[in-house]
């Protein structure tokens, strides 16, 4: 009895088995080539009912949320301000003052501090940053070929730092060999004659080098050319090209055009048909050999260094490595929304974007 | 005599609290205390690729919360939705869902910022639409877990006949062979165990999984075998020879538990492309796993078709977990389960190769060196190291 008993159940299990195995691969077979038929994972047929997911997906890109905490620096004001033109005269006093001289040139005097300052530098994303004035970019100077530029100086940070400016000056004055580093509490004045006129900058220069720039102690400085031959323009926008290193692994996980990532997408920069818009583009940017600058749908001048003033190329693209600067002349040929954004496409998707906008 | 022992119970639990209460009042918590913000610790456990679509779950490792902001997908920042809350408290799970339009086959590299702008990342070998829970799919795992598991299994119970017919002499190589089977099996789920550890968010304490889980199913075989030894006639070799397929067959099903999970979230992810030669590799070496069961009883049994149900069931129990692992790793993998059930699988075959090797010694621990032991010890190592290649897929 048992005998026959184990013999049926042996049998049943092994039969039972092989049609299992023989309906699911039938089914699965049938399933697999209707996949293959329909292309890349398209199999769920139940998403095709919603609204248009391929759609969604090439729409998702761009930032999370909005910048909420006030912000060490206004972009949009950013672009125009030079000298502390954006502070009340009472305010702005406390950091500018400028005194005409017999020779007909000025001294301007500025009060830069240095200070630890945590920024927001993508929407809710917030950085430790080591800043001029509070802020990143630092203040961007701004003076006539000749005049007398006077920096006085204070280390209100953690470390010892410096002001090193591009432009000729006096080794004394150049704010980058150990015996020039400011250390925390202590100040220093610097002077130089602003020559020669051109786009340049400053930064810190204190060690390690990389540090000091990458955590955002640099900012624009301008020397107007006393004699001045080229168009007038309507329109100038400081534009200090940067990134942040958040991870501190050694690789920008921020990109940006004045500190905030995709800050000109959401705020596009106003400007009018066809009226001079002068751009002086900086790159900072640190961990990366190169930046670039690209203008959607429109040429540019660009004077190199701004040093001379004849426009060396007519194009919509530049390239600079750390510490290179060119003045860019555009006039908008339509109205609309142009985009401009580095060429570098990670750049511009990590954050290094932006629009103008323009009207007519 | 009763409130004394009430005392006892209660005087160092208050104690307890009144010290902790002092601690945190007045204690000198600024020792513990530092200037430094504490490194948040959060990690990617699980992608899903779905149609123009991908769904990251994502542990907070540490001791504080941690917030999402932003997210990068291959260095380009992207909007995203995160359930239940973008702040994620210790040890706390939180899905983010994004559309975007990922290719399959190319590797994705997901990168989350926090507040402070740490990032945890997250590389893709090679992205592939992650199963759901659907009938072809079911079916698929369910086919995955016969192929790779039941059949094999049952493949090597059919050996029996042919291995009764052996002399009497050859019982000793036979069973030797069978725990150098085991010993290999044992230790190779030691390592899958130890390799999952790592994986394991630090704050769920992997190690202690891996002990809690190798322990237990020690302690409870071995405790369910000291029972059976009173119930049954202890001279009933064949009883004994029944039970040890059993506590084997059990052994080896968990540990195919643990491979079905691995099979199943492997093929789910895309990380293995379970080829037909893979799909054979695996049957040949878990032929072997039913040659395992089957030895013990080569002596004592009889008559095959008397007791050929519990051979069937046997096989079942080594085999169909198979089935049931990859179901589980294919919709919803966990490594704290699958380290669980490596760990327990681990341990069962273990108590078990043990409890065998007791067995044949007799007399002092060397008679167990005979020539023939030996010998069949090492063929299983070496049949389980052979045919293990053709698993390297």
């Amino acid at each position: 009895m048992t005998k026959k008993l184990n013999i049926i159940i042996l049998s049943t299990v092994i039969l039972v088995i092989l049609l299992v195995m023989l309906f699911l691969s039938k089914q699965t077979q049938v399933k697999r080539s209707v996949e293959e038929s329909m292309g890349m994972g398209s199999m769920q047929s139940s998403v095709s009912k919603n609204k248009n997911p391929a759609q969604k997906a090439q729409e998702g890109f761009g930032p999370n949320g909005e910048v909420k905490t006030k912000q060490s620096i206004n972009p949009t004001a950013f672009l125009s301000t030079w000298n502390f033109n954006n502070l009340p005269p009472q305010e702005r006093k406390k950091y500018y003052k400028e005194t005409k001289r017999s020779d007909g040139t000025a001294l301007r005097e500025y009060w830069i501090y240095a200070a630890d300052q945590e920024i927001e530098i993508a929407p809710g994303v917030f950085y430790p940053a080591w800043t001029y004035n509070g802020q990143v970019p630092g203040p961007t100077i701004r003076a006539t070929e000749g005049d007398l530029v006077r920096i006085y100086f204070t280390n209100r940070g953690t470390k010892a730092h410096t002001i090193h400016s591009h432009g000729f000056h006096k080794a004394s004055m150049d704010g980058s060999m150990p015996e020039d580093f400011v250390y925390p509490g202590k100040t220093f004045t610097y002077e130089f004659t602003a020559e020669p006129f051109g786009l340049h900058l400053n930064h810190c220069h204190s060690s390690p080098v990389k540090q000091h720039i990458g955590k955002g102690l640099y900012g624009a400085y301008i020397v107007d050319p006393r004699k001045d031959t080229r168009p007038k323009a309507s329109r100038e926008l400081v534009m200090v090209m940067n990134g942040f290193d958040t991870n501190f692994d050694g690789e920008n996980e921020v990109y940006a055009v004045n500190t905030e990532a995709f800050s000109y997408v959401k705020h596009p920069i106003k400007v009018k048909k066809g009226e001079r818009v002068r751009i002086y583009l900086i790159n900072t940017l640190e961990s990366d050999p190169l930046n670039s600058f690209h203008l959607h749908g429109n040429f540019f001048d660009e004077y190199k260094t701004g040093t001379k003033q004849d426009p060396n190329a007519f194009t919509d693209i530049v390239s600079f490595v750390q510490g290179e600067r060119s003045i860019l002349d555009v006039q908008f040929k339509f109205p609309g929304q142009y985009m401009f954004h580095a060429h570098q496409s990670e750049f511009t998707e990590k954050g290094w974007m932006g629009l103008f906008e323009v009207e007519e | 005599m009763k409130r004394r022992i009430y005392f006892y119970i209660g005087a160092p639990l208050i104690s307890l609290v009144v010290f902790l209460f002092v601690f945190l009042k007045f204690g000198p918590l600024g020792l513990f205390q530092t200037t430094v913000v504490p490194l948040e610790d959060a990690f990617i456990q699980r992608v899903v690729f779905k149609p123009e679509q991908i769904t990251v779950t994502v542990f907070n490792n540490g001791a504080e919360p941690v917030t999402i902001v932003q997210a990068l997908i291959n260095d380009a920042y992207w909007q995203f939705t995160m359930e239940p809350s973008r702040t994620l408290q210790p040890r706390e799970r939180a899905v983010i869902n994004m559309y975007y339009p990922w290719l399959s086959g190319d590797p994705q590299h997901i990168s989350l910022l926090s507040r402070n702008g740490t990032t945890f990342d997250k590389e893709i070998e090679a992205a592939a639409i992650t199963p759901q829970l659907q009938a072809d799919y079911i079916q698929a795992f369910i086919l995955l877990g016969l192929y790779v598991g039941v059949i094999p299994v049952l493949l090597g119970l059919m050996w029996l006949p042919l291995l009764k017919r052996l002399h009497e002499k050859w019982y000793g190589l036979l069973i030797s062979l069978t725990v150098g089977l085991l010993i290999f099996l044992g230790v190779d789920a030691l390592f899958e165990a130890f390799e999952l550890i790592q994986e394991v968010p630090t704050a769920l304490n992997g190690s202690g999984i891996f002990l809690i889980g190798f322990l237990l199913s020690i302690l409870v075989l071995s405790a369910v075998s000291h029972k059976t030894e009173h119930l049954f006639d202890t001279d009933h070799e064949h009883t004994q020879a029944l039970i040890w397929g059993y506590l084997i067959a059990l052994g080896i099903g968990l540990h195919n538990l643990g491979e079905g999970l691995a099979i199943g979230s492997a093929y789910a992810i895309g990380a293995v492309a379970l080829g037909s030669s893979l799909v054979i590799g695996f049957m040949l070496h878990n032929i072997t796993e039913g040659i395992a069961i089957v030895a013990p009883l080569t002596k004592t049994i009889k008559n095959i078709r008397q007791d050929v149900h519990h051979v069937v069931l046997m096989g079942i129990i080594a085999g169909v977990p198979t089935i049931i692992g990859s179901l589980i790793g294919g919709f919803s993998y966990t490594t704290e389960f699958a380290l669980l059930f490596l760990a327990i699988g681990a341990g069962a075959i273990f108590d078990v190769a043990f409890d065998i090797i007791h067995s044949i010694k007799k007399g002092s621990w060397l008679s167990l060196f005979k020539v023939t032991h030996v010998i069949g010890f090492l063929a299983g190592l070496f049949i389980m190291y052979l045919t293990g290649f053709f698993v390297t897929g």
